[in-house]
């Protein structure tokens, strides 16, 4: 099987500073990749990479076989520590954002019929991650922990073929952070999705990951930091049980359209 | 205990604000009064009773060139030009502030000539504006635009290019193209904002039009302040400038209200 994801031989640089150097990744679907490293290796830039927020100095991205091109796009969801949902929609309508931009080029708006179809697949989506009684609430009336569970809710409704997680749970209380992970693991499970999730939490990277990558720089030079950049110095396979073969009634992305391209 | 520390409860508050309205109120009754037993004819400090009189006349007897009730004629006049300025130069601030904000290559085409416009003093502008456009209802409405427009869309501009990357990037990641961005993420996130500035915006929309209507203009409140001038009027000068306070403090409170009606997601967060 062909990786879903592929970096190959990727350089970071901005001026003389590297930050990515030499870094080859291959990413097959359904796995759940954990990336760890210090602060300011390039974790970050790795995952915007992914993104598509910004484009590699040297080398390629391959989704699916075909190159990334230096764009956000709906294949690849994204949860950030913060500011990940919109502060002037409710739940509900945050979660009908990428329905309706979908439906609506114009007015970004849906009526009738069709904003009944996207109001029930956004409750449905809200249900599974938990936010069932809270659909009107404003983000601004949730804790912290809602509001990630409605960031999750949001990109989950495009069926990203990459769900990517920047430090998701850092600004979380520990007892919210286990309910989290449960989810997310959850999730991960029912919708057969494909994680890259960015952390610093080294236990949390191992609990969750079916796989870790450790970002670092392999080789330092006390005089020019700045000049070796990061990559991938130890890739971690772990041993976990199967994903659940058992599909969700909920609609999810089964294994056999994403391996079909 | 510590003066930072001691909080003001609702009823105290209202107590303490009122008093030193009410002792200016008490000084100028008690300077009046002494003038007035001086000379009975005094136009300086005109006692209430004057005021009422000189008042009544603009206020319910017809003007005999015009037919009009100036007062209300005056009153008219200038909220309409208040209005219509405030409105053209909220829309524009709407506008312009939306795409400086949201599209990066338009806000370096444009953004420069923003900022140019914003740092001329309007009031040099307004004999271009005469000469322009006549001494009619535009170039005051102009002066108005002018005066408070630059500096509405430069706020509005900066508030929506201060809206987290992490939002725009989201949006993006759902589907979302730079037009749906800009109406459903950085529009709605601009009203709240855009209501605060047309607020900050009364003040010198005030000071434009009271401007503009004293130096050509043949009705509305600044221009009966600066006409009787010439007779010492103080007392039709110190109740059209109440009454302008008055309307000002109503608009204010009528666009904070209106504020917090239409964005209960707003209250107490920047973004």
């Amino acid at each position: 099987m062909s990786p879903l994801l592929s970096l190959r031989n990727i350089w970071v640089e901005y001026g003389d500073r590297i930050i990515l150097e030499k870094l080859s990744i291959d990413i097959e679907a359904g796995s759940f990749v954990s990336i760890v490293g210090p602060s300011g290796a390039g974790k970050s830039s790795l995952l915007r990479l992914i993104l598509g927020q910004e484009a590699p100095t040297q080398g390629v991205i391959l989704l699916d076989g075909t190159p990334l091109t230096s764009e956000c796009g709906p294949d690849r969801g994204v949860v950030f520590q913060r500011y990940s949902v919109f502060p002037h929609l409710s739940a509900l309508r945050n979660t009908m954002f990428g329905i309706e931009c979908e439906k609506a080029p114009l007015s970004a708006r849906l009526f009738g019929k069709a904003r009944r179809a996207a109001q029930d697949e956004a409750a449905e989506m809200l249900d599974a991650v938990g936010l069932g009684d809270s659909m009107h609430m404003f983000p601004a009336q949730m804790s912290g922990g809602m509001q990630q569970r409605l960031a999750i809710a949001q990109a989950l409704v495009k069926r990203p073929r990459i769900l990517l997680l920047d430090e998701p749970f850092g600004a979380l209380d520990p007892g919210i952070r286990a309910d989290m992970h449960a989810l997310i693991n959850r999730l991960w499970r029912d919708y057969a999705l494909t994680i890259i999730m960015v952390t610093h939490d080294i236990r949390e990277a191992f609990a969750l990951g079916t796989r870790v990558l450790s970002i670092d720089k392999r080789r330092r030079d006390p005089h020019a930091p700045h000049r070796f950049g990061a990559t991938a110095v130890y890739d971690l396979a772990l041993r976990k049980k199967e994903p659940d073969p058992v599909p969700d009634e909920a609609n999810p992305v089964s294994p056999e359209t994403v391996s079909s391209h | 205990m510590r003066w930072v520390n001691r909080q003001v409860g609702r009823r105290g508050g209202v107590l303490l604000g009122a008093t030193p309205i009410l002792l200016l109120l008490l000084l100028y009754l008690l300077l009046a009064a002494n003038r007035h037993a001086l000379n009975p004819m005094d136009k300086i400090l005109p006692l209430p009773v004057g005021m009422a009189q000189a008042m009544s006349d603009l206020l319910f007897t017809p003007d005999q060139l015009t037919g009009h009730l100036l007062f209300w004629a005056d009153t008219l006049a200038s909220l309409q030009r208040l209005s219509i300025g405030l409105g053209i130069a909220t829309a524009a601030a709407l506008l312009v502030g939306l795409v400086l904000g949201v599209l990066p290559p338009v806000r370096a085409t444009f953004g420069p000539l923003v900022t140019s416009i914003a740092v001329i003093p309007p009031i040099a502008l307004l004999p271009i504006l005469f000469i322009a456009l006549g001494l009619g209802e535009t170039a005051k409405v102009a002066l108005i635009v002018i005066g408070i427009a630059p500096v509405m869309v430069r706020d509005i501009a900066a508030h929506v290019a201060a809206i987290p990357r992490e939002q725009i990037i989201k949006a993006q990641t759902l589907g979302a193209s730079s037009w749906q961005i800009m109406i459903r993420v950085a529009l709605p996130q601009a009203m709240p904002r855009l209501f605060h500035a047309v607020r900050l915006a009364l003040g010198p929309a005030w000071v434009f039009l009271i401007s503009a209507e004293a130096i050509a203009s043949d009705v509305g409140l600044g221009y009966r302040i600066f006409l009787v001038r010439r007779y010492l009027s103080m007392d039709v000068i110190i109740p059209y400038v109440i009454w302008i306070a008055l309307l000002a403090i109503a608009m204010d409170a009528a666009f904070a209200i209106l504020g917090r009606r239409l964005f209960p997601w707003a209250q107490g967060a920047s973004h």
